[in-house]
């Protein structure tokens, strides 16, 4: 058998607060696809960055070619023969194809240093037709498709003659056809030896291609098997695994009438005919891969980005929600997903943070009621348990459970019915999590009903009451929660092609 | 949870809190302030402009000589609210120059002045709104591509209305707001005063100078926080138009007439007397005590050194470095400052 051209062992990385890789192995063969997969947030993309040098692991080691090798900067990994391809393709769209393409080793003539334009226009045409793509090297990065793109991007890691190659889900943004000839260009590439780590969340890219799948979960190695050893059925069980449902304070709240309900909302691009309605005391969790229009649609229905067409109806009554500011006065709030540029203002101190939503009732004709707002938000704070020395603390001093809390008492200072929490447990530590469960609790106790948006299957099962299911745009599966398997989710999250609706929920709804 | 916020006057502050409401005091934070640096820069050039001229240090140089560089002064407040929000309007100084222009052509064609004047003011504002409307429908245009426009067109119309010619003639009395005096101290500097007071109160007690800083920093979470931000870029702009015409009218009234070319200029002192105020350009931070210090040290060095005989030229030299200075040293204190609070 060939030697290993790449091999990891025990690695493992932290980042404050989370532990992003746990123990995880990992081996490559020469001329050999290996699928690579895993729910978001199970560590796939740090793995990378280690690969590719972006970061450096805590412990573990690192092999090519039986070497033990450690990486200070993608430079140096780039130089052993690696090179990556991502998700979102990182162009220069103004410059030509083969510009990007020799971007930071351009051909350089002998003796004048200039750039020998003709040979690196000429070679770069030979790699692109090496690949098979019938454009041209002159023509302009941002005139070309997405799917084009990739191919360029190939080319690229191509030209630093590299023997690994890694794609961070290239399939994403590719139409059926555009997939099969991405297909068609990494077996070729397997064929003439190069080896490749295919990340990819379709079943079906990894069943089509890999050699062995890998897959991790909640930053661990789960294992690794050769595909013709595995089901389309097991490989999911690997990816959600079987456990801890009950961490979750899931209360038993009576739900209440209805509160909030969406018809048909579309917002052309982004998501079509999206329905869904929400009861007082339910948490409605929104889940799909990252990228299926969940936060589009949310973000729709609290007013940064309207939707085009589609009915919102809040308290029975049809409204229009054009801002947050409607949004809000309505009665429906929104926690957004990026805490640090969506959420808080990082320079601020806690205490304002924390009435920026409602200065209006902590005012006169404008003028501030300073000592009020301090008590206010020195309650909700301490209410939330923030963790912090006084409510002068700047928020960016903050750990990311603590900003998420401040976040959440930023929406509390408003009379609101419905919440929206969007990945409310981004990038928080185990403990914090359990105390933004905790709120959450809270909150439908108190009758707020709750949408949910998260991709980690856990949470979702362990917190809501009914399911809404997304994929690219399209509502795929309402769910029942308890009546529900993960699989279920997940096999409407990946692999159903057309919308359906769990009967048992809606007869359940109408009895 | 809201009730907390409906309920607050009927509760006493308690000290059941975990997390403490009162700031505690700080030496270091109290004296660690960009202000204190200001006043030593002021008081030197103060000592210098006495060494330099004997005729410098009276009574009269700090009561009666500012309102020989104040006029400008009034556009400093909005442009200090216009800097806040992360932008730059460059054209207040032609703003200055069609408000003054429209005032007198209108008075000319037989406009009663108080009309007059009133209608420079409207004219300053509309001309603000515009800027601040095109700011918030084309949000891909950048700040400085609209207001350099717009202050070619403003500068262009004083042209148009009055040719290469100066317009003046006014009654009496107009002369009293830019030279007159109340209980010896000028009318203009009692303005200034007034204004100065009003914006610091604005800035600093009101929910609109709460939400002007906050979107500086970061005005995403401010439109996810419910914030009307095209409102308050439309009111910041607009006043920017608003205090450029009360500029008009002193500068006006000071010099007797007014020619289109007036105020070339204003904008990049009024800018510098902001930026060395203390104020980030990259937005959100800004006091009030700041700005008004640099209206004061630029107006006593540039008069100083009028004193000594010194070219306006050197003058330009001198305030060009002391804007660099106080860029630089701005960015010394934002490392000490960071160095602290991690600790």
């Amino acid at each position: 058998m060939a030697e290993k051209i790449l091999e990891l062992k025990h690695i493992s990385k932290s980042f404050p607060g989370v532990k992003a890789l746990d123990e995880v192995h990992f081996d490559l063969m020469p001329g050999e696809i290996h699928g690579l997969m895993g729910e978001n947030g199970a560590g796939k993309s740090t793995f990378i960055k280690i690969i590719t040098g972006v970061h450096s692991h805590d412990t573990g080691e690192m092999f090519i070619n039986g070497n033990l090798v450690s990486f200070a900067n993608p430079m140096e990994a780039q130089e052993m023969g690696l090179a990556a391809i991502y998700q979102h393709v990182t162009c220069y769209p103004d410059l030509t194809v083969a510009e990007n393409i020799y971007m930071g080793h351009e051909k350089i003539k002998r003796y004048s240093k200039r750039i020998d334009w003709n040979k690196m226009f000429s070679e770069a045409q030979e790699l692109l037709d090496q690949l098979g793509a019938n454009f041209d090297s002159h023509e302009r990065m941002g005139n070309l498709s997405v799917a084009r793109q990739q191919i360029v991007e190939i080319a690229k890691a191509l030209s630093t003659r590299a023997k690994i190659i890694i794609m961070d889900e290239p399939t994403a943004a590719l139409t059926q056809h555009e997939s099969s000839e991405l297909y068609r260009i990494t077996e070729g590439l397997r064929d003439d030896g190069v080896s490749i780590i295919f990340i990819s969340h379709r079943i079906e890219d990894i069943f089509r291609l890999a050699d062995r799948v890998t897959v991790f979960r909640d930053s661990r190695f789960i294992g690794c098997w050769p595909m013709e050893e595995i089901t389309q059925d097991k490989l999911i069980v690997a990816m959600v695994g079987r456990e801890i449902i009950q961490m979750f304070p899931k209360r038993k709240v009576p739900i209440g009438e209805k509160v909030l309900s969406v018809e048909n909302l579309t917002r052309i691009g982004y998501f079509r005919n999206v329905s869904l309605d929400l009861h007082k005391g339910e948490i409605l969790a929104l889940t799909g891969l990252v990228g299926a229009g969940r936060t589009e649609v949310c973000e729709s229905i609290y007013g940064i980005n309207p939707s085009d067409e589609g009915i919102i109806t809040f308290d029975d009554h049809e409204i229009v929600i054009d801002s947050p500011v409607t949004a809000l006065d309505a009665g429906i709030g929104f926690l957004p997903e990026d805490r640090q540029k969506q959420g808080l203002i990082l320079d601020w101190e806690i205490g304002k943070n924390i009435t920026l939503p409602s200065l209006s009732s902590f005012s006169r004709y404008n003028w501030l009621d300073e000592g009020g707002e301090r008590l206010a938000s020195g309650q909700l704070a301490d209410k939330l348990n923030v963790k912090a020395g006084n409510i002068f603390t700047r928020a960016s001093t903050l750990s990311g459970g603590n900003q998420q809390k401040v976040v959440v008492a930023k929406i509390l200072t408003r009379n609101l019915k419905v919440i929206i929490l969007d990945e409310p447990t981004k990038g928080v530590d185990i403990k914090a999590k359990t105390a933004i469960y905790e709120i959450i609790g809270d909150l439908v106790e108190q009758g707020y009903g709750i949408i949910l948006i998260s991709s980690e299957m856990p949470e979702v099962m362990g917190m809501s009451d009914r399911i809404v299911v997304m994929k690219e745009g399209h509502v795929t599966a309402l769910l029942d929660t308890s009546k529900c398997t993960q699989e279920e989710i997940l096999n409407a999250a990946m692999v159903v092609k057309t919308p359906r609706t769990d009967a048992a929920v809606s007869e359940a709804r109408e009895g | 949870m809201s009730e907390i916020v409906e309920n607050r006057m009927n509760t006493k502050p308690n000290e059941d809190l975990k997390i403490r409401i009162d700031r505690p005091w700080s030496w270091k934070r109290f004296f660690f302030q960009w202000e204190w640096l200001l006043v030593i820069v002021l008081l030197l050039v103060i000592l210098i402009n006495s060494l330099l001229s004997p005729y410098f240090l009276s009574l009269n140089t700090f009561i009666s000589t500012p309102a020989t560089f104040l006029d400008k002064a009034f556009i400093v407040f909005p442009m200090m609210f216009v800097i806040m929000l992360g932008r730059i309007d460059i054209s207040v100084a032609s703003t200055v120059a069609v408000s003054a222009v429209i005032m007198a052509v209108s008075y000319n064609m037989g406009l009663p002045m108080p009309l007059a004047i009133l209608l420079c003011l409207i004219t300053g504002s509309l001309g603000g709104a515009i800027n601040g409307l095109l700011m918030v429908k084309f949000k891909e245009l950048s700040f400085v591509i609209i207001t350099l426009s717009t202050m070619i067109i403003y500068r262009g119309i004083a042209y148009i209305l009055l040719g290469d010619q100066a317009s003046g003639g006014f009654p009496k009395w107009f002369s009293f707001l830019g030279w007159g005096s109340i209980l010896g101290v000028p009318f203009i500097v009692i303005c200034f005063i007034i204004t100065a007071v009003i914006f610091g109160l604005l800035l600093h007690k009101t929910s609109f100078g709460r939400i002007v800083s906050g979107m500086g920093f970061n005005k995403m979470t401010c439109e996810y926080s419910g914030i009307k931000v095209n409102r308050v870029t439309m009111i910041v702009f607009t006043l920017a138009g608003l205090m450029s015409g009360v500029t008009a009218v002193f500068l006006t009234s000071r010099m007797g007439s007014t020619r289109p070319n007036v105020a070339m200029g204003y904008e990049l002192e009024v800018i510098a007397m902001v930026a060395l105020g203390g104020v980030s350009t990259s937005g959100g931070v800004g006091r009030i005590a700041g700005p008004i210090l640099a209206v004061y040290i630029i107006g006593y060095l540039s008069y100083g050194m009028g004193l000594a005989n010194l070219q306006a030229p050197v003058v330009l030299v001198v305030i060009g470095l002391l804007l660099i200075f106080s860029v630089l040293a701005i960015r010394i204190r934002f490392s000490v400052s960071r160095k602290n609070s991690a600790v």
